[in-house]
């Protein structure tokens, strides 16, 4: 169906040892002359963690950075919702971790869908950034010795992971966010808050600046810089329905895309195992329960399916802990796309709880028992807290009611292994880009990638890239500046002018449902070709009857919204596409004719060890796919299994 | 199962800065008591745009309570009526069928109205940019485990940074002060090691920066501590005074 080209994509990851190759890079990369970064200008479009810390550490060097986000305050990027905590190989434990461990689990945890160099270097960085963090005052949870504190979290089998309470991500963006304001305050960084991409401007194929959108004014500006650096987040939101934050969306890397840049395995969704299940159809998004919480608490459903009794008189004898039955050695800890997948399975049979049946029980009642309730208070309380509020049920008394939702997206814009995109100038940091957790993301390891991209690798790689090319003059008259202004004013225009009769919001559900349904944690080939063909046919709905009020030049959220959608209307197909493609399972994505007589994920490592990369080749055409092989070296390709 | 609430919302219009707002009265059917707050607000958009009315503006992001962009005074409470509990996390069955509910943007000069329930809290990025973060460039930083932090101080130092940045705290004081929010950044620092070598300079700075801000002064009536969702106690209020007499005290320069 689509096209597919004979040039292999490459990843220009160095040469040698992978344990080697990026003390090796860093060796050979050039570097820009202190006396002359201040003669360069960065953008940096966003400010989650991955955006927060390239523009603090770019600005610490000396170059001229511009830092967009569209919230009110760099502050409050999504990565501040990360709730568990950060990886790192610190061993501190003494438990037998180390790198190479570390960049083992994170392969294997992946399915065997990332780059090996990628992920390597993402395991080497990861200790730096702990102490990074440390110094910038990020407070940490401490032993009484006063030294750090570590926990086991989402299928590892050490303890690595770094936390802050339950609010790990809110410390470490808010940490990346201080950094940033101190080169605010030394004029080196710039903020543009309230400010949304709507276009890149790419000038001799590279590219040199980006269009905006004032999100209170309405104006539309161009802005002029020798790199830009994109750093926002994942698309989860094209399923209506995700943990996300409203305001998550597709537009700056579908736009980028449109520019030339290659979309690389939209397909790679994660689906999150502890979630708050959905109340009713005006839900406007799903709460995440940080997975930290399974290392404590047991999932069940009744082993009779028309067991009604209210849990907590559901003897042990009739409760089916199907986690614990399937996987005996990982038990409540296997990753996530297989807890979730167990979890719809479950619900699937008929065995789900709860008043619509799509939940599963998150019980506590076992680890109160042993460790007292103060001890899981000081644990989990916030999120225990949280989970009542929205639930109106307390969890130290009844067990939680969870259900798997959208979380994370593996798949992102391509990028080398200089975390750039195919347009040379376009970096692509975070979850925005694909490179380091192929099918399948571990819990705890989102928030290292975002920091390491943005602290340790972008301020090397970057350099070079100055380094390495003269940078003609742009002006914002040149005539791509202009064009790629006019371009995004038409389209805010277009969406205008429609003038129909269905809101923005119930269209977006309307893809939600598509998408959720029929690309969500199961596919098959009947389903995606008519994800695709209804995709189409929203679109054409979109862009014949969408109402959306008020004016261009003024805030008007719900215009923001509707071209957003627009964005995710055109991207939803990409996905849904790459999820016809790939004839296999892996990690997040799952198809249902390639599956093992259990029921788990079935590779196919002779016709998918690929990255597919896609190329979008114009509104209705169909893209070009490229493709990255993949190849492992030091982890042996080996079917996951968690038993 | 849930129950269906009749509302009568009362909320203040404002097409935009430099135009004079009113409230402006809305009846609202079948509010299911699960429904958050935010999806309330949603639901009366869509029946808004369904009869061709600008949909009334409001801050909203995350909608778990930890972003901080959401905030509304509602009957006169900032963020509500639960204890420690944003606006995004607030839920329908905390209202009773019939009541009429009045909602407003946060009140402070320091905040001007954006549009409609939206305002602008930049002057909290600006008190930041003074000072509120640690000179640690990247790359510098010793191993983490060298400088240990006793587990008491740590644990005060994060419930001081769990501020989420909201700004109910200005909009829950009737001198609209902000010092609930600077006491708990510089605490926070203050609190560690990490902090100490630039602590007088740093509360000086952020607190010039709040009065230049037009942040009214502090009168110790804890309206901040009763709104604050995050649970920030006035405690950081004292050592904020405290680190800042000391400051002046002792300052070198």
């Amino acid at each position: 169906m689509a096209q597919v080209t004979e040039k292999v994509l490459d990843s220009r990851a160095p040469s040698g040892p992978v344990a080697q190759q990026w003390d090796k890079h860093k060796a050979e990369l050039k570097l820009v002359n202190p006396a002359n970064k201040r003669k360069f200008n960065i953008i940096v479009v966003g400010t989650g963690l991955a955006g927060g810390s390239a523009s603090a550490s770019l600005a610490e060097l000396g170059y001229n950075v511009q830092t967009f986000c569209l919230q009110d305050s760099p502050r409050r990027a999504h990565s501040i919702a990360a709730q568990g905590g950060i990886n790192a190989a610190k061993n501190y434990p003494n438990d037998g971790d180390s790198v190479h461990r570390l960049f083992y689990d994170t392969v294997k945890g992946g399915d065997f869908r990332s780059r090996e160099s990628n992920v390597h270097r993402l395991a080497e960085i990861s200790n730096q950034i702990i102490d990074h963090c440390a110094a910038l005052g990020v407070p940490f949870a401490r032993e009484y010795g006063g030294l750090l504190a570590n926990r086991s979290f989402g299928g590892a089998q050490v303890s690595r992971t770094f936390y802050a309470r339950g609010q790990t991500g809110q410390q470490l963006l808010l940490g990346a966010y201080s950094s940033m304001m101190r080169q605010v305050a030394a004029g080196k960084v710039k903020l543009f808050p309230r400010k949304e991409l709507l276009d890149l401007i790419v000038v001799d194929g590279r590219a040199r600046g980006i269009v905006t959108r004032d999100l209170v004014t309405g104006k539309f500006d161009t802005h002029i810089a020798d790199a830009v650096v994109l750093c926002t987040g994942g698309y989860g939101n094209a399923y209506y329905l995700s943990t996300n934050a409203k305001g998550s969306n597709v537009t700056a890397s579908w736009r980028c895309c449109k520019r030339g840049a290659f979309f690389a395995n939209p397909c790679f969704t994660q689906i999150h195992p502890t979630c708050i299940p959905t109340s009713g159809d005006y839900q406007s998004k799903l709460t995440l329960m940080s997975e930290s919480l399974r290392n404590d608490g047991r999932v069940w459903v009744p082993q009779d399916e028309s067991d009604s009794r209210s849990p907590q008189d559901i003897p042990e004898d009739a409760r089916d802990y199907y986690l614990e039955r399937r996987y005996p050695a990982f038990g409540n800890l296997v990753p996530r796309d297989v807890a979730s997948r167990a979890a719809k399975e479950r619900c699937d049979e008929g065995y789900g709880v709860g008043t619509t049946g799509l939940a599963v029980y998150l019980d506590f009642r076992d680890a109160i028992k042993r460790d007292g309730e103060d001890v899981i208070r000081a644990k989990y309380g916030n999120l225990f807290h949280m989970y009542e509020k929205i639930t109106a049920d307390n969890p130290y008394k009844v067990p939680m009611r969870i259900y798997p939702a959208v979380h994370y997206t593996m798949g992102g814009l391509w990028v080398d292994y200089n975390l750039q995109s195919t347009i040379p100038g376009l970096f692509v940091l975070g979850e925005a880009n694909f490179s380091d957790h192929g099918a399948n993301r571990l819990g705890a390891s989102a928030l290292m990638q975002g920091l390491a991209d943005g602290y340790f690798i972008i301020p090397y790689t970057m350099g070079n890239y100055l380094a390495s090319n003269s940078l003609s003059r742009v002006s914002t008259d040149h005539p791509a500046c202009k064009e790629a202004l006019i371009e995004a004013r038409n389209r805010v225009e277009a969406i205008l002018k429609v003038n129909g009769s269905r809101s923005v919001d119930s269209i977006h559900r309307e893809l939600g449902h598509i998408v959720w349904n029929q690309c969500g944690m199961s596919r098959n080939e009947q389903g995606l070709t008519q994800a695709i063909e209804s995709i189409r046919a929203l679109r054409d709905e979109f862009w014949s009857n969408v109402k959306v009020l008020g004016m261009g030049e003024e805030f008007n959220q719900n215009l923001e919204h509707a071209g957003r959608l627009a964005d995710f209307l055109e991207f939803a197909e990409l996905l849904a596409r790459d999820a016809l493609h790939r004839k296999e399972s892996c990690g997040g994505h799952f198809r249902e004719e390639y599956q093992t007589a259990e029921n788990e994920a079935l590779r196919d490592d002779e016709k998918f060890c690929y990255v597919a990369a896609w190329q979008h080749n114009g509104a209705g055409a169909e893209p070009t796919l490229h493709k990255e092989p993949l190849s492992f070296e030091e982890v042996p390709l080996a079917t996951r299994s968690y038993k | 199962m849930s129950d269906m609430l009749k509302l009568k919302l009362r909320i203040w219009r404002q097409p935009e800065a430099e135009t004079p707002g009113a409230f402006k009265t809305y009846h609202l059917d079948g509010v299911s008591t699960e429904m958050s707050f935010l999806e309330m607000l949603d639901v009366l958009n869509e029946q808004l745009i369904s009869g061709g009315e600008d949909p009334v503006a409001f801050d909203h992001d995350c909608r778990e309570g930890i972003c901080g962009t959401c905030g509304v005074v509602i009957n006169g409470q900032a963020h509500g009526p639960d204890n420690e509990t944003t606006t995004c996390q607030l839920h329908m069955r905390r209202f009773r069928d019939g009541d009429t509910i009045i909602i407003e943007p946060w009140r402070a000069s320091a905040f001007p109205v954006v549009k409609d329930l939206v305002v602008d809290r930049s002057a909290f990025d600006r008190v930041i940019t003074a000072g509120g973060y640690i000179s640690a460039s990247t790359g510098s930083a010793p191993d983490a485990n060298s400088i240990p932090v006793p587990k008491d101080d740590a644990e005060k130092a994060m419930d001081a940074a769990a501020c989420i940045g909201c700004g109910a705290c200005v909009a829950a004081c009737k001198n609209a002060s902000a010092m609930l929010f600077v006491g708990a950044k510089v605490s926070h620092f203050a609190l560690l090691p990490q902090g100490k070598p630039e602590r007088k300079r740093r509360v000086q700075s952020m607190v010039a920066q709040m009065d230049e801000e037009g942040f009214g002064a502090c009168t110790n009536t804890y309206e901040c501590e009763a709104a604050c969702p995050a649970g920030i106690s006035v405690d950081n209020i004292a050592r904020l005074n405290r680190e800042f007499i000391g400051a002046a005290l002792s300052s070198d320069s």
